[in-house]
């Protein structure tokens, strides 16, 4: 499965549009390569509009200006939520389909979530200063974020870690789905401990039905930030199938020198 | 099974100071809050189930590479994962074996520190019961984390960092559990219950997922 230098292992299929197809690396970068240039220019444009949405955005009668933080906060944190789902994904395909493609995006995307997540982290940390008077509280909401983001550094560190990429993808696959499984208890939990310990200390301001003024800026950058996820993972992915070639190499190289 | 868990539980024990460095490493944790905090007794009464909880946690975390290393490496976990039993079983009598070996040594020594932190007999006996039901998932869930670096040299601390924040639940039940035997309007039986219902979960989820990679991992 890691040997992904062989390029015609399989001859070419009758049916050409199953996800088998792109089982084949140099296949599945072409495909990259095509789409590639359309997604990143797709994502761009989603940008302009969303941030120009953002800024010509009217300001809240409650928060002012800093209200704009919600359109690069709230994507972050749906993204780092979505990324982790797509890595599960990833990790039932390596388990149970034996997609070599599966390894290479869930290897791929861990990074990327990690991103988003400490973006979440960072912004809402900016955004609580001046609404709520402190960096950050262990609010429920914000610990579960930070929980998630122990979760990716740890299978960023696992990834790293081990050196085979075949005995990496089934650990990395088998650990992200515990943790999959496992968050909605650390949800669970986290709530729990919060109402318990300190209820309602922190006063969030209501959340009414939200203002179109503000939800179109918003979905807008929802997009955007989607868009942005597919462009760097398909990205990750390609640069993490060239660096696997590039090992194959090496070690078929020492293999004749010695 | 029987057989395999005496085995264990005979080479825990035995294999470098095994369960003793548990409850020495449980006592430095415990000795160390109150130089930390100050030598305030009511404060340290107050905080007691969480240091009690978090020293048990830290320890038991402390062992868990041990797990799977050395049958790995004389070959005998090949041969207990080809024999007829399913491997989440031989995973799950191991981790019982284990959790005996090191857990149950710090729940014996748990009341003796708790009567370092001031804490009453109430609060002392409300953490013991929620150590003795909520260690075993720690082992549990660090089988998962010891099997998937059981080919590394040094796994120890990249157990630690995937294991800790799947045991969140666990201490949130575990510390609320305790605090609730004391502390009035905190119900007891209801994070207990709780916590009983996520050892149990990760009882079933902990040795399936880590049989599954320690099948690969020998191969």
């Amino acid at each position: 499965m890691s040997d992904i230098s062989a390029k015609s292992r399989r001859p070419a299929p009758p049916k050409p549009a199953s996800i088998w197809d792109y089982a084949n690396p140099t296949r599945f970068l072409g495909l990259a390569n095509a789409v590639l240039p359309w997604l990143a220019g797709a994502m761009a444009l989603a940008f302009a509009a969303g941030l120009w949405l953002s800024f010509t955005a009217p300001e809240d009668y409650q928060q002012g200006r800093s209200v704009l933080i919600m359109f690069i906060h709230v994507p972050a944190a749906w993204l780092s939520m979505m990324c982790y789902s797509v890595m599960a994904l990833a990790g039932l395909g390596t388990l149970v389909w034996r997609h070599p493609l599966a390894d290479v995006s869930l290897r791929a995307a861990a990074p990327i979530g990690a991103a988003f997540t400490f973006l979440a982290l960072v912004t809402g940390s900016l955004w609580g200063k001046p609404m709520w008077g402190t960096w950050w509280v262990w609010d429920a909401r914000l610990t579960s974020v930070l929980v998630l983001f122990i979760i990716y550094m740890g299978i960023i560190a696992l990834a790293r870690a081990i050196e085979d990429p075949l005995t990496a993808a089934r650990s990395l696959a088998i650990v992200t789905l515990v943790g999959f499984v496992n968050i909605p208890i650390i949800k669970f939990s986290v709530d729990w401990w919060n109402t318990l310990h300190q209820p309602a200390s922190v006063s969030r301001f209501g959340r009414p039905a939200m203002d179109a003024a503000f939800l179109h800026p918003l979905l807008t950058m929802a997009l955007a930030y989607t868009l942005l996820f597919f462009t760097l993972h398909l990205m990750a992915m390609r640069n993490e199938i060239l660096r696997r070639r590039v090992r194959s190499m090496r070690m078929m190289a020492a293999r004749e020198a010695s | 099974m029987m057989a395999l868990f005496a085995r264990e539980l005979k080479l825990a024990t035995r294999v470098g100071a095994g369960a003793m460095t548990g409850v020495l490493f449980f006592l430095a944790v415990v000795t160390v809050v109150p130089f930390a905090v100050g030598p305030d007794l009511n404060l340290l009464a107050r905080i007691g189930p969480a240091v009690l909880w978090i020293g048990a946690l830290l320890a038991s975390l402390l062992g868990l590479d041990r797990l799977f290393q050395q049958d790995r490496e004389d070959g005998s976990l090949a041969i207990l994962l080809m024999s007829e039993h399913p491997s989440a079983l031989i995973v799950f009598v191991k981790c019982l074996a284990h959790w005996a070996a090191t857990g149950l040594p710090l729940i014996v020594a748990a009341p003796i520190f708790g009567l370092f932190l001031n804490m009453e007999a109430k609060a002392i006996a409300a953490t013991v019961a929620t150590l003795a039901v909520g260690t075993p998932a720690i082992t549990f869930i660090g089988a998962v984390g010891a099997a998937v670096t059981v080919t590394l040299a040094r796994g120890g601390l990249i157990i630690a960092i995937l294991v800790l924040p799947l045991v969140l639940p666990s201490l949130i039940f575990g510390v609320a559990a305790s605090y609730g035997a004391v502390e009035d309007p905190a119900p007891f039986t209801q994070p207990f219950i709780m916590l009983t219902a996520v050892t149990l979960f990760l009882a079933v989820l902990g040795p399936l997922a880590a049989g599954f990679a320690l099948k690969h991992a020998i191969d």
